[in-house]
Parts: C-alpha cells; structure tokens; sequence
C-alpha cells in the first residue's frame, strides 16, 4: 500500500505552485524574491456588471443604437463618460454611472464591467519565483526546515520564532502570552481555551504554530487575521516529537506559515517554513512510497493518536482489536509499548 | 435461479470512491455469474499522484494476486478481451465518485417549481447546487449575471416551462446565462444542459451554443405537478463523465477501457436498487438503497420502476464529516449513544476523521462512535429524499418511512463492521423501517458495479444479486402504533418448517430477536393488537408472511415511531446499551 508522507524535514527544497482560483494577473517577474506576504498575482473573484439599455435611454429603435455607441468592447470608461450618443435636439446621452470596461454591445445594450475589489494571491513563503503560470500564478521554489500540519485557518504570515511549549505536551493558557511576543510567531502546545486565541489577535502575534486544537475554536480561529496553524490533530494531542525538536531548536528563526486549509485533492496543506543558512544542502525526500518494514511513522488516530513508532513488521491482511480486518502492521513506540496497526492510520515521517 | 443462454462475458468492474479503488471481477462459473473477487486499493486522483490510474493500477494487481488471473499487460494495458492462454478480460466497466463535487447553477421559472427541478436533478449525481436563478428572485440581469459568474459553475442546469407552455420568460432567463457564459474565458465556459419545454430546445442551442457546450434533456417538469428527472440522467451523465475528464488525470484511460462508459456511482447505484425494485414490484413496496461512502452518502428508492435518487454530496463519513454538523447538533447525535460522550469529544473526532479520512477504528468506542455518526448522516439524507417519495407510497403514517422491501445497506463503515448486529443497529436507528421488511448488506459493496455491468451484460446484474453478496442481516417487524411501554402491542407465530410452533408477546419499546437460523424460511402470523400496524392492510389487521431468517434472525423492533429516546440521559444509554446487548453490537 502507498504511504501517506508527513513531511518534517530539517532542511529541504520546498518547490509550490501559488495559482489564483481564476484567471487573472502574474505580478512578479521569474526569478524575483518573494516573501510569504508578498503578493503575486491578482483576479477578480467578485466581478460587477452593469447592463445598459441604450435604445431606452437614448430614446431610439434597438436597430439605430449601434451608429450612437461611443465605447467599444475593451474600452476602460470612468465614471460619468459618455458611452452612447448624443442623440436629437436635446442631446440625449448615456453615461457610465461607474467606472469600468466596456465588455459587450449589443441588441440596444451595453455591458460594462465595473472596476471590482482585486483578489490578491500572496506567496505563502519565502523564496525565489522560478517559473510563471501566465494568467493564473507563480511557481516559488527555496530551500528550508519543512513541518507540515493538518489544519489551517487559511492565513498567512512571516515572523520569529518564539517558543512557548517547554514540553510537546503543554497547555497553552492565556497566561503564556505577554507583550513581549507582540509580532512573533509563537509556538505552543495544545490549546483549547478561546481567551488564547482572543489574545493572539490582541497582541497580535504574526503567527500561532499549535500541536492540537480543541475543534470548538475552529469558528474562532476561522475569524482570526493571525495564522493559526494545527499540526497535529484535534483535542489535546501532544506535539509530535520530531516537529517539536525541530521547531522547538529554531527560537529566532524567522519562518513563513501558510495556513491554508488541507485539500487532498490538490495536495496543498498547512505548512511552517523555517529558514536555514544560505548553501544549506537539502534532504532527497520521496513523494510517494510504499509502508515497509523499519519505517518511522506516526499514528494519526486514537489509540495512540500522535505517537512516532517505528513499522516492525511487514504490512499485511490483520484482524484489528476490533475484529475489522484490514491491511496492517505492527508498530512499536519507544515506550516499548506495540499494537498492530491499520496501515490508514500511519503516515511516514520523512 | 437464471441459467445462462449466451456466450458469456468475464467482466472487470471498477469504481472509483473517493478513498478506495476497488477492482472486482464477475466470471462464469458452473453457468452461472460469479464474483470472483476483489483488489482494493487507495484512490490516488489527489496528490501526490494526481492520477486515478496509480491507484486503479494496484487495485488490479491486488485483483490479479486473489484470482490468480493476468488482467494487464506487459505494456501496461489492461487485455481486452480474454486471450487463448486465459489472460484479461472480456469487459470493463467502471463508475467514480473520487473527485470535487461539481459545481451547479440551477435555473428554473418559479424557485419551488422548475428551479427546484432543476436542483433535484443535480442532487442526482456528485453535484453541489452554488446558486440558484429564478423568476421569483427580482434581480436584474446583470446582478443574475454576477451571480452566475461568482458561483464558478461546472455547469447550468436549467428547467422551465410546462410542454407547451412559457417560453418568453424561460428565454429571458437564457438571456443572463448567454451573457455569463460570453464574459467567461472560453477555457472555463460551463457547459449548459437544457431541461424544459423542449419547444425551446432549438432557440436555445441557437443562442448559446457560441458560447457554450448546450445538451438537451427530455423535460424533466413537463407539467407543473409532474417531476421526471430519470431520462435527463443521461444527459447530466454526459456532462458528469466530461467533467472528470477535464478534471482528473486517468480517466480517459479509464474512458478506453470501458469504451467510453464511464458512469457516476450514485447513477448506477440507483441503477441496481431500481433492477431490484422492479423485481420485487408484486410486494407493491417499494426498495430502498443506501451507500455511505467517505465524501458523499447516496440514497436510492425505488417504487416499482420510479426511482428516487439523492446524493449527498457532501455528506460522508471522511472528508466531509464535519458537513455533518451543519445538519445536527452535536447533543442531539450523542443522544443515540450508548457511551458517555462529550460534545468536546465527537467534535474532535469528526474534525480528526476528516483530516484522515481512510482511517479505521482500531478500538471499539471508536467504531461506536463512528457508527452512531453513520446513522445520523443517513437520517439526514432520509430527511432529504423522502420529499420526493411519490404521495402514493404506502405507509402507517404522515413523517414515516414507507413500506420498504428489501432495504439494501451499501459502504464499507457498514459492510466493515465486525459484528452484523452493529450493522443492523445503525440502520434501524437511522431510518426506522415500518411493517415487515429485509435488511439486506452488500457486503463486497457491489451494487454500484453490478448496476455498471447492466449495460454490457445484464444476466451478470440478475445472477450477482443473490444471497452470497447481499448477505440477509435479518427480517425486521417493526409494528406502527401508540401505547404505553410494556404494554403488549403484537402476538408472533412463528411455524418453523418442522412443523414447530413459538408464540411470543412483544410489548411496546421492545426491541427483540427471534432465533430463526440464517436461510431457513419459516411462516409468521402477526397479530397486532390496539390497532397496531404491521403492514397487513391496516391497523389491527392481522395476517401471515413467509420469512426467510438471517444473520440475525428475526428482528422485533416494537419501539414505536419515531423512536423516542427517554430524557434522561443514564436511563437512555442504558437502555441503548441493552438494544446493542440484543444485537450483539456491543
């Protein structure tokens, strides 16, 4: 069976694809810097139109209008420029009640889009723009310490690293949280107490790297501008071990989140970037790979939900605890404990 | 039995889900249909492979190592058909649910008339309505515009006019879909699939089709009391199969390999459950499907050949569970538990269950709870498709589910089930079956395939119906009526074919098990007494029924309906506890 990987890397290439949902425009060149912050390209979600009667407002048969139209199809107007006529004595006009493009003329009508609130696609990370997706975005590519997480609240930003979780398992209370933070990004452990996240806001912090979530704050950390990112699941999880060294050994570092919600589908998921010295060689990591036996995996679900233990046997047809049968493995945890597993319920850390 | 009277094909069925792939394969054997088996694997149409070909590929080879037969090729190719040295296959069917819903506008003349058509057609496949146009919503056409054009539709279904009647307002609603489709970039026009008066078939083509790929569809609102949503299926099946291509890597091998017959899941699910409704049209029933799947949760009901098919589209025991919680609030699905549970814990454990959603429950509180959030995601399907169950339907009461025989239970959450009892549990709470009915499991979860393979060999959908497949859970008596608990509501006879005779008295609230062991048949008198229902021609009536016992016997399930749960919560986990103790889901 193909193996999920949960990549937390000291030092990797990190290559993403940052596209609009539509079409719109590229705004860096290749091979400019960027950071997570900057913007990239921009389009136009909520688009406006406004449909002008011309024949009625200029007061003329449908088939006379097209000689009156002053604005063509392309053209920017602003507002009160006349787009059709005039027309009589009186000389009727009519003019663009906003500012905007002229889209489409025809069967008496005008069809103007108005200039709309743009869109703007940000970085989601440092690093250099490698390649243009004409229309639609940036490739970025850098070289970095990777922890990816499994929930985002679809924010981002770019700070330093400050450590409040002297333990992968600690409370984060409100307690933690001093002015001293004020723009840091904070790393903390479980957190199930709304005041946290009032506070984070308040200060405000550029960033909220997390272990575990209680699910309740979700609504609330939806509405946050900090990035709130979850690592490793919800309810109070300890962090895993290999993030928590990683992270937990970065104090000052400066490390771009991208809190984008997880979607299988295209594969993008929450991340902290952290940045390395410049000419550090990064790790090969797979992107695929099959469970096989000695692999260091983590648990992703109850018993045993955010545990690292390593595959001791090789993956086959097993009966669970349950009577579910499933492909499955043995794995042993350091704590000397071992269970048979569902192979579902690991993921490889890479 | 059918016996087969032509050449006969080995076919290779496989579907799509949207966590797992599986492989199956049906060859003849001993004249007679057989699955022989399966292959199951990880979809792989999200990263990192982005191609459902890597995962339909090891879902193959799974297959290959179980029946020791070559399917693919040295090139990669999957051998069509059978070769002299008994390698490959003679068919190939596949059907998908793996994918982002699509996007839908609907439009239609009057919001709960055509429009409501129009989304109820969509609501037939893996489709999520983002905005609806109607007459009734008095925005000008450019504001109809905008809206079409933030939706971002996959496509526009539009309905609309009576055969016969309105076409000038249909035709002023084509006018703000021309529009939106001339101001998309051509790359991303939606295609538009026309529903309505077919008099205004060919305007419309005329109008939109520089701009839009336009499918015509028989009227599904040919009169403002009549809804036919069945034939405009294929049109919107078209639309669906198109969308996958554009969307997802591997299909158009896939599209090869089955000549281009890809389907959606749900349409051949509902395909099967309506094969069998019309089989089972004597019992003047009707047949109801479920499938539960990691994303979406389709229902299907058939009532004889009308079928009734609503797929849930983001509703699913994986990814999509948290869309549970728009639906029902966490207390009232903790009431059906029969475990102390906290709102602080279900809430985790959907949020944790949707970030893996391939992942199964080792323990057996976690496989509880998942069964009671399975039941509560198919009550609120239920809720939705019971709008649509035709007036005539037979049933004890207003609000209550109709006479269904069989009632087919599909989706591994339920076929995975280590106990059967655990299975049969979280269908009778979530949809509280009336009168006599089967429940039947599909337990290799077929049903979509084997509604697939209808069209390249039918004998295969008749003879892959049968009781190695849909294995009987139980006969379930489940008495219509009110009194207080305890107090005795129906007299069971049961003549065994032996000759032997048991009696039993069931008193309301009661849920019992019967022994009658697995394939042996047996006769039941019911009679119910103040004037209980048990589906014999009406309340009080008593009458005889010719049972066929399963897994779990016969099933009593005497505690009225709806289930009233009592209000206290240590008596009614208790008392949940003991209906699990019955049946052996605990």
């Amino acid at each position: 069976m193909y193996a999920p990987i949960r990549q937390i890397i000291p030092i990797a290439y990190i290559q993403r694809k940052r596209l609009l949902p539509v079409p719109g425009k590229v705004t860096v060149r290749q091979g400019g810097k960027v950071i997570a912050t900057d913007a990239v390209a921009e389009a136009i979600l909520e688009p406006e139109h406004i449909l002008y009667d011309l024949a009625r407002g200029l007061g003329v048969p449908e088939d006379e209008v097209e000689k009156y139209i002053q604005r063509k199809p392309d053209m920017e107007v602003e507002e009160g420029d006349v787009l059709a006529g005039p027309v009589g004595i009186t000389r009727r006009v009519v003019r663009a009640t906003r500012a905007g493009r002229v889209v489409l003329t025809a069967g008496g009508h005008l069809l103007l889009q108005v200039k709309s609130q743009v869109f703007t696609l940000r970085a989601g990370m440092s690093g250099v723009v490698t390649e243009l997706h004409p229309d639609r975005g940036v490739t970025i590519e850098t070289t970095g310490g990777l922890v990816q997480g499994v929930w985002g609240n679809g924010r981002l930003g770019v700070g330093q690293l400050s450590i409040v979780a002297q333990s992968p398992d600690e409370e984060l209370t409100p307690a933690r949280l001093d002015m001293s933070m004020r723009l840091a990004v904070l790393l903390g452990g479980a957190c199930s107490n709304p005041e946290v996240l009032r506070l984070a806001e308040e200060l405000p912090l550029r960033g909220l790297i997390l272990a575990s979530m209680s699910a309740a704050l979700i609504p609330q950390a939806l509405k946050m501008r900090c990035p709130v990112i979850v690592l490793d699941g919800f309810g109070r999880l300890p962090m895993n071990p290999v993030a928590y060294q990683l992270l937990s050994t970065s104090e000052r570092n400066e490390v771009s989140i991208n809190a984008e919600p997880w979607n299988h589908l295209t594969g993008n998921r929450p991340e902290v970037i952290l940045s390395v010295p410049a000419g550090a060689r990064p790790l090969e990591t797979p992107d695929v790979e099959r469970f096989q036996k000695g692999d260091l995996v983590r648990v992703v679900r109850q018993p045993f939900h955010g545990k690292i233990g390593e595959l001791t046997s090789t993956p086959a047809l097993s009966s669970l605890a349950n009577g579910i049968v499933a492909p499955a493995a043995w794995v042993a945890f350091e704590d000397h404990q071992k269970m048979i597993l569902p192979l579902t319920n690991l993921e490889v850390l890479k | 039995m059918s016996t087969l009277t032509v050449n006969a094909d080995s076919v290779l069925a496989i579907e799509i889900g949207s966590i797992n792939t599986r492989a199956v394969l049906f060859d003849v054997v001993e004249n007679r249909y057989r699955f022989l088996g399966a292959g199951n694997a990880l979809t792989t149409a999200g990263a990192p492979f982005h191609d459902i070909m890597a995962g339909v590929r090891e879902a193959i080879s799974q297959l290959e190592q179980a029946t020791g037969r070559t399917l693919i090729g040295v090139d990669d190719r999957l051998i069509l058909p059978v070769q002299a040295d008994g390698s490959g296959v003679d068919r190939c069917v596949a059907t998908m649910s793996a994918g982002a819903p699509m996007r839908v506008v609907a439009v239609g003349l009057l919001e709960d008339v055509s429009a409501q058509s129009a989304q109820n057609l969509a609501n037939t496949t893996y489709a999520q309505v983002v905005e609806v146009l109607s007459l009734n919503d008095r925005r000008s056409t450019a504001a109809r515009l905008d809206a079409v054009l933030r939706a971002r539709p996959d496509v526009i279904i539009m309905a609309g006019g009576a055969e016969g009647g309105a076409s000038r307002s249909v035709m002023k609603l084509v006018e703000a879909v021309g529009l939106a489709c001339y101001v998309t970039p051509k790359e991303q026009r939606p295609p538009v699939l026309f529903a309505g008066n077919q008099s205004l078939a060919k305007p419309i083509r005329d109008e939109l089709a520089a701009y839009a790929s336009v499918y015509i569809a028989p009227n599904i609102r040919p009169a403002i009391e009549t809804e036919q949503l069945l034939a405009a299926q294929t049109q919107l099946a078209e639309v669906y199969r198109q969308n996958r291509k554009r969307h997802i890597a591997g299909v158009d091998v896939i599209e090869s390999w089955t000549n281009g017959h890809l389907l959606s899941s749900a349409m051949t699910f509902g395909r099967t459950i309506r094969f069998i409704g019309n089989e089972y049209a004597k019992t003047r029933k009707g047949v109801l499907g479920v499938d539960v799947g990691g994303s979406n949760t389709t229902l299907a009901a058939a009532f004889g050949d009308n079928l009734k098919l609503h797929v849930n589209a983001r509703l699913g025991i994986g990814e999509n569970l948290p869309g549970l919680l728009a639906h029902s609030a966490v207390d009232e699905i903790i009431r059906w538990s029969h475990m102390e549970l906290s709102e602080e814990t279900v809430r985790d454990f959907i949020y944790n269950k949707a970030a893996y959603p391939a992942s199964l429950p080792v323990t057996n509180e976690e496989l509880a709870l998942e069964h009671l959030l399975t039941s509560q995601i198919i009550q609120v399907a239920l809720k939705k498709i019971m709008r649509s169950f035709p007036s005539e339907a037979f049933r004890a009461g207003a609000g209550l589910l109709p006479w269904f025989e069989p009632i087919i239970a599909s989706g591994s959450v339920l076929t995975q089930a280590p106990s059967r009892g655990q299975t049969a549990m979280t269908l009778l709470n979530a949809l509280q079956p009336t009168g006599v009915t089967t429940l039947a499991l599909d337990q290799n979860n077929l049903a979509p395939m084997i509604g697939a393979a209808s069209s390249v060999a039918p004998i295969l959908t008749v003879q892959a119906l049968d009781a190695t497949n849909f294995i009987n859970l139980g006969t379930v008596i489940s008495p219509i009526g009110q009194a207080q608990p305890g107090v005795p509501i129906l007299r069971v006879r049961v003549m065994f074919n032996d000759g032997s005779e048991t009696t039993h008295d069931i008193k309301y609230g009661a849920l019992d098990i019967i022994n009658l062991p697995a394939g042996q048949s047996a006769t039941l008198h019911l009679h119910p007494l103040h004037r209980f229902d048990v589906g014999m021609g009406g309340a009080g009536r008593s009458g005889s029924v010719k049972v066929i016992g399963g897994m779990l016997g016969l099933i009593i399930d005497a505690r009225g309906r709806p289930i009233n749960l009592p209000a206290d919560p240590g008596r009614r986990r208790d008392l949940i506890k003991k209906w699990h103790w019955t049946l052996g889901a605990a």
